[in-house]
């Protein structure tokens, strides 16, 4: 007779599921302005205890509070606040796009917005992102015309990937953006290496490495921070937590008790964990990191507690693994309304420039999507000769012989 | 002119090109200080800085993500993958990625990476350091593959691959570091300075990416092989004495399919003969090619010579590995087909 018991595994569960109230009381919200902001040289293992709090500058009344809100550009967070606007407004008709059947594929940042605008706001013309799918806002809230992102999702015959990627996975060398793979991960290592490059040829540019909370399982993640504890190049890391993985919640991604953030530890990265949500804070850490990597101090962490209100993509059905209401109950709130109440409170803004900017874009939107549907929607007038074509610089024999049999 | 076995040629082909541009940099498991676990980079660190060379972690997919994010910014970066058989963890890298960048980013980006790593057996590495996996890349889109059998195509194969424009991945037959290798395990490896083709020009040269060469002219029967099994091709010729053409390909993506045709139209035979378990082997490509293209100038069936469809064995690896005995004994029944 044995002395145990038989043995059992844990399958990690939600605190929700649908039918259920949401339940959001794991989350623990510390005071807005309570984190401390350390100095830009500080050793790992000096600001361990930011990788479990949650950065956070603004606070209930939308006022700016502690040592992170300091020194904050008005103009910076204008602009940030109306590249938000501009980059829901996209989403809303990308949606409707895939909705009409135009396009195939797409995927919607709502509530995420302040995550990628204030970020890219922070870095230096030249700093290279390594973005997954989910930050469209790097590129909407930059000159990159809107036209190609539409184009791209389209695959149509201005497309400038010529049809031979998913919608959304664009790629923006002209405006720092990395090829987007549709294999989750593999682009974490790669900004460690451009990093290094960065570092090997003397350069001061940076790298911004991009991932969600469900990709830190996949084997890049941990091969880019174990090159990144070696050799200390010059890259932030973003864990975008947007606590779902499709339909899996962060307990499956990686365990419910440790943050990602606290990941950083055991390769002595110094991490922070900071409110997506939060566009002040999101630029002020940012802001921090990419500084701290340019000065020569090596790579930092950085986990963004956020929420994705969207469906994962046009293909799920979020209402049949969660709460219903679970993306209204998100206790940070909504990046475009807590930065909206901050700068009216401030007198920068107003109700009316808000519906004034909103109905903008709205209308840019649409211009620029009837524009690019002139050039074809669904993949109409892309050419097959192009698929042919970029396989290798040069075209070989056995492609050419192909290309001829297909008769292109 | 110097002569060099095929790790000399291999560094020589390191040095040239990390002399001559900046951009080139070095890097892989153990690499660095100790020169790799078959020094085909020693004093190389010494030489160019540990900036330039150094060691990675165990960690294959790094080491490739590491150098497609290097070339993104703009490097050469030449990795060494210490064992092809250890190349797998690099896998989802090369074909997703590397192999890819081009094609996906409408060439805005582009990742001219070389990844270096030593193939196949006899050299009793077992099921885990001798396996010879060319096939998984000639199958993946967008990356090149090429495997020389001696030091000059070695050395030449090495620099083109540098300045390439695509990724591409060289496999090193391990066998054929030290010296050329004539079929039998039981007789003493003579060395590559006892060899014509242990000639290696100093400076600067390239052997063409997806050229072929022809090892041995002959009349009777066209053996395309690569690698290790040039020799052993080699021997089998020599201890048949049947007039087989020995066509080394050197270069497996892109495929010199000029060269092939026009020696099996001229012989009238084919064997394909590789170290590779067989089935979906590369070996399958190169009979399918000779079908679609020779039919109706052959006189017996395409046969294929290669590895069992096994794990490589320690213990067996000399059954394993396809020896002058075995392929002669099929070249005979060959020239005995109607």
């Amino acid at each position: 007779m044995s002395d145990y018991e038989p043995l059992k595994f844990y399958v990690p569960e939600p605190t929700g599921r649908p039918g259920d109230e949401p339940d959001f009381t794991k989350l623990e919200i510390p005071e807005a302005g309570s984190a401390r902001k350390p100095a830009i040289d500080c050793r790992p293992q000096e600001i361990k205890d930011l990788a479990t709090t949650i950065i956070r500058v603004m606070n209930r009344d939308g006022e700016a509070v502690g040592p992170w809100a300091e020194d904050i550009d008005d103009g910076v967070l204008l602009d940030g606040l109306k590249a938000m606007i501009r980059t829901r407004a996209f989403d809303e008709r990308m949606m409707t796009l895939q909705r009409q059947g135009k396009t195939s594929f797409y995927m919607k940042c709502t509530g995420e917005e302040a995550i990628a605008i204030a970020h890219k706001a922070a870095q230096t013309k030249g700093d290279m992102n390594f973005p997954t799918y989910r930050q469209q806002g790097l590129l909407l809230s930059t000159d990159y015309p809107m036209e190609d992102m539409i184009n791209q999702i389209l695959s149509n015959e201005k497309d400038p990937l010529k049809g031979r990627q998913l919608p959304i996975l664009y790629s923006a060398r002209s405006h720092d953006y990395f090829t987007v793979s549709g294999n989750l991960g593999t682009q974490f290592i790669h900004a460690v290496g451009w990093a290094m490059a960065s570092a090997i040829k003397g350069d001061t540019k940076i790298a911004s490495a991009w991932i969600g909370d469900g990709s830190t399982a996949e084997n890049d993640f941990h091969s880019a921070l174990v090159n990144a504890s070696v050799y200390k190049p010059p890259v932030v890391f973003n864990i975008v937590n947007n606590q779902w993985a499709i339909s899996s919640f962060r307990g499956i991604a990686g365990g419910d008790e440790a943050t990602f953030a606290e990941r950083a530890h055991g390769y002595d990265i110094p991490s922070l964990r900071v409110d997506g949500n939060d566009f002040l804070a999101v630029y002020a850490v940012s802001r921090w990191a990419i500084e701290r990597a340019r000065r020569g101090f090596g790579p930092v962490l950085i986990e963004w507690v956020t929420y994705r209100v969207a469906p994962h993509s046009t293909s799920d059905d979020p209402s049949k693994y969660r709460p219903k209401e679970e993306s209204t109950a998100w206790p940070l709130g909504d990046p475009i309304l807590r930065l909206k109440n901050h700068l009216i409170a401030r007198g920068l803004w107003s109700e009316e420039r808000h519906a004034q900017a909103e109905s903008e874009y709205d209308e840019e939107v649409r211009v620029a999507t009837k524009e690019a549907e002139s050039h074809g929607v669904m993949g109409a007038g892309s050419s097959p000769k192009d698929m042919f074509e970029a396989v290798f610089e040069e075209l070989p024999p056995h492609l050419r012989e192909q290309r001829q049999k297909m008769g292109v | 002119m110097p002569q060099m076995s095929m790790i000399e040629a291999i560094r020589d082909a390191m040095d040239v090109k990390m002399a001559e541009d900046d951009n080139v940099v070095v890097f892989g498991e153990d690499v660095g200080y100790f020169g790799g676990v078959f020094r085909c980079t020693h004093g190389l660190q010494d030489k160019y800085g540990k900036n330039r060379v150094f060691d990675s972690p165990i960690n294959e997919s790094g080491i490739v993500g590491a150098a497609i994010g290097m070339a993104a910014y703009g490097l050469r970066p030449c990795v060494e993958i210490q064992f092809a058989d250890y190349i797998y963890p690099a896998y989802d890298q090369i074909v997703s990625e590397a192999a890819r960048l081009r094609y996906r980013s409408g060439e805005q980006f582009t990742a001219p990476i070389t990844i270096r790593t030593p193939v196949g057996g006899g050299i009793f590495g077992g099921q885990t350091h001798s396996q010879s996996p060319e096939s998984l890349f000639t199958h993946v889109a967008g990356v090149k593959s090429v495997i020389p059998s001696n030091p000059y195509d070695a050395k030449g194969l090495l620099i083109a691959a540098m300045e390439d424009p695509d990724p591409v991945i060289v496999f090193e037959p391990k066998r054929l570091y030290n010296g050329p290798f004539d079929g039998h395990h039981d007789r003493p490896a003579s060395n590559w300075s006892k060899h014509p083709l242990g000639d290696v020009p100093e400076g600067h040269y390239t052997v063409e990416i997806g050229k072929a060469s022809t090892f041995r002219e002959g009349k009777a029967v066209t053996i395309l092989t690569y690698g290790t099994m040039v020799y052993v091709a080699e021997a089998a010729v020599k201890e048949t004495g049947i007039d087989a053409e020995i066509i080394d390909l050197r270069s497996l993506l892109p495929l010199d399919v000029d060269a092939i045709v026009e020696s099996v139209k001229k012989t009238g035979r084919c064997m394909v003969l590789h170290e590779a378990t067989q089935t979906s082997g590369f070996g399958a490509e190169l009979a399918a090619q000779v079908q679609e293209r020779c039919f109706y100038h052959l006189e017996s069936p395409v046969v294929r010579v290669a590895g069992y469809d096994t794990p490589y064995p320690h213990a067996q690896e000399w059954d394993y590995f396809p020896g002058p005995a075995r392929v002669g004994r099929e070249l005979k029944a060959m020239m005995e087909a109607v």
